[in-house]
């Protein structure tokens, strides 16, 4: 009779060994320059995610079989010295594995779909490769057993999003939005890194186990940690979640994430990446339980943002945009939700909403088709829905309501006039002063850069 | 000290001058190139000869064979031993990577004689040779821009300071002996670190040579980090903490706002100094922190930002071969026409600021563990400024690959040594991120042996503080005590 357990180990250990592998021969083809034809690359996508699933499948049989609700897969200390080791350790429990099998049912189901939707595209290797990183990245996050771990997964799947916003690098418009997207990443990035580094002064550990493992595993443990020191990390979780789920005060850089190719925006926007932030903060659950107005916080940032978003949906002109701050307000619910100190209606509801969405996303290309259709079956234009209570509300209040929806709740402009602006302007004003303290010190005009023309001593202008 | 069994040290510092003297009778200028590779090259295998028996030696320090019984010149300790064939190999991938258009404006004698100074001073054990090289090192540089009939000012107002400072304040410190320093005594010797390492507002000598020097030979004054290794040799072993402190807080001041600065430039080449400058303080940071953590973590990401910017610098390099000076007012859609340039800037930069699966990636960690650790609420400035870091780095990115699409009507893709230079960093970047443990392990060996020659002065120093006891945070952070 084979150990159900080490059976598990194997299996775990596969669905990490399958993306990676993934990553390592589409980016190392890539970077030699060797050209992979489209069909090799969608089968590579198609193995991986298949193997991925299917062991994935195994590790949750196991568990159920075994009874056995926590099998942990330790590959070993990634370094380690005196006072410092970076475990790489990954968590098959009853949080990560539905959380792993949905990454790998969305990532296969994109794959296939994006194989034909940018069937000779000029990004097409670009975009897989792209895709399989950011798969690595989830599956890291999601199987983590150290916040270490977690970090280096959430960064993968921050990069993947933001390069996956330009895609269409050709024009500005999307490469401007993926640097947005990008820039609000980087503050989510910096909140979890400091969140990791006091988790490790206070306890002396990275390990999820050690710093929430008391009294069971999730979500029966809790942590043994102080409130105030669960306030603290709590809020710098807090920041991270709402950089990645597009929470308020970020709420701003979804509609921008738009400008990816629609595969890409339904994995990302409407089913994985958006969820990941409420991900971080039921697995850190525990901490949101020590302290209430931790807890009652994490509530009224889910709810005004899922106010927020359904405001802001109503007004959209375009389909993915409506369908982003759709997906926005139930992230919003769901944020409610582990705030309440709920654990599996949120993780429900987390799977249920991304399967949804990924499925509205991918039709959202042939929507008008399919208007079309259903109007030639009714044979009549299709009512429009405006809620009975609109009628109620004074005309002033609509329209400021209107103003509200279409700004975002103005954090956008907020953020842009009271911190990005004045920060930018302060900078300016250094560079000026640096400036004339070189040319004072040069006795003539210090920057050859000032005269720069464009092309000039080019190659092109050689030939 | 150990004595190893071949004269490598001697070799290292020998070989590029000899070829130096051999270049510089050569008047074809891609003969002179050729010949320089070469003799970098064996410089390269010598350094990297010299690392490796050091090395499998499992020594704290070790001397060239014949010089072990007379005055001892030239050593190698934990700290220098990789420090050598990473100078080696930024001369080496440099000139490989010179373009034919670029050949006539990059002097390859001065180049061998630069490195075997450079080679020279970190393995010169006397404090009065390392002066004296650290200023030498300063000398190639200003004769190149006079040569190009460049301003110097800027240059020389910095770098007499530095001279003149640092003999100074040597001079000082020297006549306390082995007694405790005073912080005031230390005060020329440190704005004298300052001004190499390029901390504000000391900094603007590094922009200056930027604009006007050759690329190249920027790139080959800063990203070895002389400064930096300065600090450890000169400053550390005799400085109070409370002035390492004060340097800690100057350094994580400059490192936001280089990383600030970083986002208002308009040329490429002014944006590349600026992250170099960011980086190099956080080196600095870790530096400061004095303890085993931040002190490996610093040396970590000497390392990482050592490969990662002179990949970065390099790539930028080449894309001004092709295409001039790269304004960051407008996009150029280079991408297409050289994509490897693309994915080696975009990594080599992710690299530097510690991006997960390359060797700046643990680096950052431990840095930032060390730098919170020691400076509780401000040690949160290294994590800002990464951040910003990673901000410009993709948004320049984003301005040089994409936004538009570039027509030319040359062929703009990169060549077989330029391509070997991008792979050779990129493998190092990918292999010291994969496999980390021997390269932390070994900088952490480095920060233990510094730490020793500390504890001489200031057996308490290494003592790691509490987070308790911060007036601000010790009350937030106290454990529950009605829990309790």
């Amino acid at each position: 009779m084979f150990d159900l357990r080490v059976l598990a180990t194997y299996l775990g250990l596969l669905v990490l060994a399958a993306p990676t592998a993934l990553l390592v021969l589409l980016g190392l083809t890539a970077l030699a320059g060797v050209r992979i034809r489209e069909a090799t690359i969608s089968r590579g996508v198609q193995g991986a995610t298949v193997v991925g699933l299917i062991a994935a499948i195994g590790v949750l049989v196991a568990m159920l079989l075994s009874g056995d609700r926590h099998v942990v897969v330790h590959v070993g200390d990634w370094v380690a010295i005196p006072h410092f080791h970076f475990s790489l350790k990954f968590v098959f429990d009853r949080l990560s594995v539905p959380f792993v099998i949905l990454s790998l049912v969305l990532c296969g189901t994109i794959g296939a779909f994006a194989a034909s939707y940018l069937h000779r595209e000029a990004g097409f290797n670009r975009f897989f490769v792209l895709l399989s990183l950011f798969m690595l990245g989830m599956i890291l996050a999601s199987l983590a057993g150290t916040i270490e771990t977690l970090f280096a997964g959430w960064e993968l799947v921050g990069v993947s999003s933001a390069l996956l916003v330009a895609f269409f690098q050709e024009r500005a418009a999307p490469v401007r939005n993926g640097l947005h997207v990008w820039s609000v990443y980087r503050i989510s990035d910096a909140a979890l890194l400091v969140a990791a580094v006091l988790l490790h002064h206070l306890t002396g550990e990275g390990d999820f186990d050690k710093l929430l493992g008391v009294g069971g595993f999730w979500p029966e443990n809790h942590t043994t940690i102080s409130s105030h020191q669960a306030l603290a990390v709590g809020l710098l979780l807090l920041v991270a979640a709402a950089g990645k789920s597009a929470l308020i005060p970020f709420s701003g850089w979804l509609p921008r994430a738009m400008e990816g190719p629609t595969p890409s925006s339904a994995v990302f926007y409407g089913a994985l990446s958006v969820h990941l932030g409420a991900y971080l903060l039921l697995r850190t659950s525990p901490l949101i339980e020590r302290s209430p107005l931790l807890a009652i916080i994490v509530v009224c940032l889910g709810l005004s943002t899922a106010v927020l978003a359904a405001l802001a949906g109503r007004v959209q002109t375009d389909i993915k945009s409506a369908l982003s701050f759709a997906a926005l307000t139930q992230v919003g619910i769901i944020v409610a939700e582990i705030g309440f100190g709920w654990h599996y209606i949120p993780l429900i509801h987390m799977i249920g909403h991304a399967c949804l969405r990924t499925l509205q996303f991918l039709r959202a290309s042939s929507i008008l088709a399919d208007y079309r259709q259903l109007e030639n079956a009714l044979g009549r234009r299709l009512p429009g829905i405006a809620p009975p209570l609109q009628r109620l509300v004074p005309l002033a209040m609509a329209r400021w309501t209107y103003r509200l929806a279409f700004e975002r709740g103005y954090f956008d402009s907020l953020l842009t006039d009271y911190v990005v602006r004045p920060m930018l302007a302060v900078l300016k004003g250094c560079d000026a002063l640096e400036r004339r303290w070189t040319n004072f010190l040069a006795g003539r005009s210090s920057r050859e850069s000032d005269e720069l023309t464009p092309a000039a001593g080019s190659l092109e202008d050689l030939a | 000290m150990n004595v190893l069994q071949f004269p490598w040290l001697l070799g290292a510092v020998a070989v590029p001058l000899i070829g130096a003297a051999v270049v510089g009778r050569v008047r074809q200028v891609e003969r002179a190139q050729y010949l320089t590779v070469i003799w970098m090259a064996l410089t390269l295998a010598i350094a990297v000869g010299a690392w490796g028996e050091f090395a499998l030696s499992g020594a704290v320090s070790a001397s060239d064979p014949w010089l072990a019984g007379g005055t001892l010149v030239l050593g190698l300790d934990e700290l220098s031993a990789p420090l050598l064939p990473l100078a080696a190999l930024m001369y080496l991938l440099t000139t490989i990577t010179t373009l034919r258009t670029k050949v006539r404006r990059f002097s390859f004698p001065l180049a061998l004689v630069a490195l075997a100074l450079l080679l020279a001073l970190l393995t010169a054990v006397q404090p009065w040779v390392q002066i004296a090289l650290a200023v030498a090192i300063a000398v190639p540089p200003y004769w190149e821009l006079r040569a190009r009939n460049k301003p110097t000012g800027v240059f020389v107002f910095h770098m007499g300071l530095f001279a003149i400072l640092l003999v100074g304040g040597w001079r000082l410190v020297e006549t306390y002996g082995t007694e405790v320093v005073p912080w005031w005594v230390c005060l020329p010797l440190v704005v004298a670190l300052l001004i190499r390492c390029g901390i504000a507002p000391l900094h603007c000598w590094i922009t200056d040579l930027f604009e006007h020097a050759t690329f190249g030979r920027a790139l080959l004054v800063v990203t070895p980090m002389v400064g930096a290794y300065l600090a450890v040799r000169l400053l550390l072993p005799i400085a109070p903490p409370s002035v390492l402190q004060g340097v800690g807080f100057l350094a994580l001041g400059t490192a936001v706002y280089a990383a600030g600065m970083s986002l208002v430039q308009t040329e490429a080449r002014r944006f590349f100094c600026y992250i170099f400058i960011s980086h190099a303080a956080l080196v600095m940071v870790g530096l400061d922190t004095v303890r085993p953590i931040g002190l490996t973590g610093a040396l970590c990401v000497w390392l990482s930002v050592g490969l990662s910017l002179l990949g970065f610098g390099l790539t930028l390099r080449l894309l001004e071969a092709r295409h001039g000076r790269l304004s960051l007012a407008r996009y150029h859609g280079l991408y297409e026409h050289t994509p490897m340039l693309a994915v080696c800037f975009f990594l080599t930069g992710m690299a530097s600021v510690g991006f997960p699966g390359t060797f700046g990636f643990l680096g950052s960690e431990l840095l930032v563990d060390g730098a919170v650790q020691s400076y509780p609420l401000v040690g949160v400035a290294v994590v800002i400024a990464a951040a910003l870091n990673g901000i410009a780095v993709m948004k320049v990115y984003f301005l040089l690959f994409t936004g538009t699409r570039h027509v030319s009507s040359v062929p703009l893709g990169i060549g077989v040594r330029e391509r070997f230079a991008v792979l050779a960093i990129l493998s190092l970047i990918l292999g010291g991120g994969i496999l980390p443990q021997p390269g932390v392990v070994s900088r952490h060996h480095a920060a233990e042996s510094i730490l020793k020659q500390r504890e001489a002065r200031f057996p308490a120093a290494t003592e790691p503080r509490e987070w308790q006891e911060h007036a601000l945070l010790g009350p937030l952070l106290q454990p529950d005590r009605r829990r309790e």
